[in-house]
């Protein structure tokens, strides 16, 4: 146990580091990197790989720490992205002072809609949250007076950016950016997790009725975890805005919504690095079949080889059937019971970190 | 007055879409407690392989024979397509309830795909007997054909599907079924093949809801299922999930107020109504109108 508790940061905080020198490296990855990580286009991929698996994480937090279907958890990221967006672009705010009234309005959106959405569990609370998010999605497709662009997006032309976020020279700022980002939302969770809210979070999701015996309401527990969860996907959002340079109405969407839990089952659920190993493979990986689509190869096929493989959704699609199929777990459990480590069968997984302790009150 | 009758009318037509996906994945859910992500897919392929047999026929394709036959392709391709995932992948996670609901997302997406992939990602014209696109007038309002076509399918679905569940042995089990499972198969009937019918009965009618669908929008699209699948949650939730009754008021609710607040405030308004009808339903009865509350298992 003291080992692990040695091992463990010193692996993590070797992983950061790693990551943080990439851009200052020349690492070749033929056909899973468009080029060496010091090139603009390869340092824009991993930076909106660590954001999307920092939003998975967060995802994590609410689907298998808390046992809370949302179908809407991309609405928040979604805020992050358009309303910064629109402070920036639209209203001329600063940096800060814009980041930071987004975060207000991340947080207040998720505390309201959850408010609404956790009168009701299991099934519906999946719809209801589907249907906010759609609300989300609708406001940004009409082009609500005229802030959001409506299909065309929204581009970060005129925003007063610092120098340092702007330009493709200074893309390896950006990725640093989301590096730390991604760091603060990991970090973040893991304190959740570990905290007396975190061990009530499990509690609520594995046996509801006994904390209400122990007179806690989980609907307010519930609904920390889902501010949380939903506050943080605001920041992802925010730097994804900045990744990107612009604002995609594609984010608002159900399908991207749906896409996160692909993300996080097959990363394995329970696990923060396995949710974001999730976030990270699925856009690298929608991402390359986009590229190898599009390529010579796949175009010179027969019909019924070439449909398919010319779609990136339908293979992930695919993959992602088979996963839950073949691999409950994922990717980390799958991993973990080859190396002989326990793992639950089933979903939601219980927290491998938590072994059985008393509900503190 | 001629405006509101107008938009009753069509308000009720798409009513009968909603109830037409809303119904299945009302029974499917009260049966199986699953959500059925994968609905929105078969309605898209149901309203594609319709299209296709249309297509098929070339310039005759707007003749009302040809219409029929493609009603029966889209409803049998959606039965078909049902039958075979319950039995291929959803019968293998038996009594894993989450994980279905997650195969039946990751099949919505690849199904969907793969649509967009063979006939492209474009909207493609519906071909149509010219008596739909044709108005009658009630009222002093001029409503196009279809509308009532799409009321009546939903109407003959709900008396088909009261019928079977009111009259008929196996509407016994189905209705014994949404009450208690465990008891239903304590008795010695099988449920497994219960699960297999009641899917493909929601794929039958989600099939019939794309061909539908398609005549609604006069185009064919890779999209149309999903944005279907949004408001038809919307109204089985605020209709009790496993309530056929419940399905058709709340659709014929939910859509009418989509279409006056439309009209009377602005285009989209509408859309984000219906969310704030939700919000208020689930604050006064979270259980919906007709159904008890259900929770996740």
């Amino acid at each position: 146990m003291t080992a692990r508790r040695v091992v463990k940061p010193a692996l993590t905080l070797l992983v950061v580091v790693l990551l943080a020198l990439l851009p200052e490296l020349q690492v070749n990855l033929p056909g899973v990197l468009p080029g060496p990580t010091w090139t603009p286009g390869t340092e824009q991929l991993l930076a909106s790989c660590l954001l999307i698996g920092a939003l998975a994480v967060t995802y994590n937090l609410l689907f298998a720490v808390t046992g809370l279907l949302s179908f809407g958890h991309a609405l928040y990221f979604a805020i992050g992205c358009y309303v910064f967006a629109i402070l920036l672009q639209r209203e001329h705010l600063a940096l800060l002072p814009a980041a930071l009234l987004t975060l207000l309005i991340g947080a207040a959106v998720s505390v309201l809609v959850g408010l609404v959405s956790l009168r009701v569990t299991g099934i519906a609370f999946a719809m209801v949250t589907l249907a906010f998010a759609q609300a989300g999605a609708v406001l940004v497709a009409r082009n609500t007076g005229g802030l959001t662009g409506g299909e065309e997006g929204l581009g970060l032309t005129s925003a007063k950016l610092p120098d340092a976020l702007v330009g493709v020279a200074n893309t390896q700022n950006l990725y640093w950016l989301a590096l730390v980002v991604a760091v603060v939302v990991l970090a973040v969770v893991g304190w959740v997790v570990g905290s007396r809210a975190g061990h009530l979070m499990r509690a609520v999701r594995d046996n509801e009725l006994r904390v209400r015996v122990l007179g806690i309401r989980p609907y307010l527990v519930r609904l920390i975890s889902f501010g949380t969860a939903g506050t943080l996907a605001t920041v992802a959002g925010m730097a994804y805005l900045l990744v990107q340079g612009g604002a995609n109405p594609q984010l608002t969407t159900s399908g991207f919504t749906l896409t996160l839990l692909v993300m996080v089952v097959l990363g394995g659920l329970g696990s923060r690095w396995g949710a974001m190993l999730g976030g990270v493979l699925y856009t690298l990986l929608d991402q390359r079949l986009g590229v190898l689509a599009a390529s010579s190869r796949i175009a010179g096929l027969p019909g019924p080889l070439r449909v398919p493989l010319s779609q990136p959704t339908f293979l992930l699609g695919a993959l992602f059937v088979i996963v839950v199929l073949f691999l409950p777990g994922g990717i980390t459990g799958t991993l973990g019971r080859l190396t002989g480590r326990r793992i639950d069968r089933g979903l939601p997984v219980a927290d491998r970190v938590a072994e059985p302790e008393p509900v503190e009150v | 007055m001629s405006t509101v009758v107008l938009l009753a009318v069509t308000g009720l037509g798409l009513g009968g879409l909603y109830f037409l996906v809303a119904s299945g994945l009302s029974l499917i859910y009260g049966v199986m407690r699953i959500l059925n992500f994968a609905h929105g897919a078969f309605l898209t392929v149901g309203g594609y392989l319709g299209y296709q047999a249309g297509h098929a026929f070339g310039s005759r394709a707007g003749s009302w024979p040809v219409f029929v036959l493609m009603l029966l392709v889209g409803t049998v391709t959606g039965a078909l397509l049902a039958t075979a995932v319950e039995l291929l992948l959803i019968r293998r996670l038996y009594e894993r309830e989450i994980e279905q609901v997650l195969v039946t997302v990751g099949l919505g997406l690849a199904a969907v795909a793969l649509v967009a992939g063979g006939w492209g990602s474009d909207a493609r014209p519906f071909p149509s007997p010219r008596w739909m696109a044709e108005t009658t007038g009630i009222f002093g309002a001029d409503i196009p054909n279809l509308r009532f076509v799409c009321l009546a399918a939903a109407l003959v679905v709900l008396a088909g599907l009261q019928l079977l569940l009111g009259r008929t042995r196996y509407g016994l089990i189905i209705r014994a079924g949404v009450e208690n499972r465990a008891m239903v198969a304590a008795l010695g009937i099988d449920v497994r093949r219960t699960f297999t019918a009641v899917f493909a009965l929601g794929g039958a009618l989600a099939g019939l809801g794309g061909v539908l669908t398609a005549l609604y929008n006069s185009t064919v699209s890779p999209g149309m299922g999903d944005a279907l699948l949004i408001f038809a949650f919307i109204v089985v939730v605020i209709g009790g999930l496993g309530s056929v009754t419940g399905s058709a008021v709340a659709a014929a609710g939910v859509a009418l107020l989509q279409q006056f607040a439309n009209y009377y405030a602005s285009a989209g308004i509408g859309d984000l109504t219906v969310v704030a009808a939700l919000a208020v339903v689930l604050l006064l009865r979270p259980g919906g109108f007709v159904g008890r509350q259900v929770r996740l298992a």
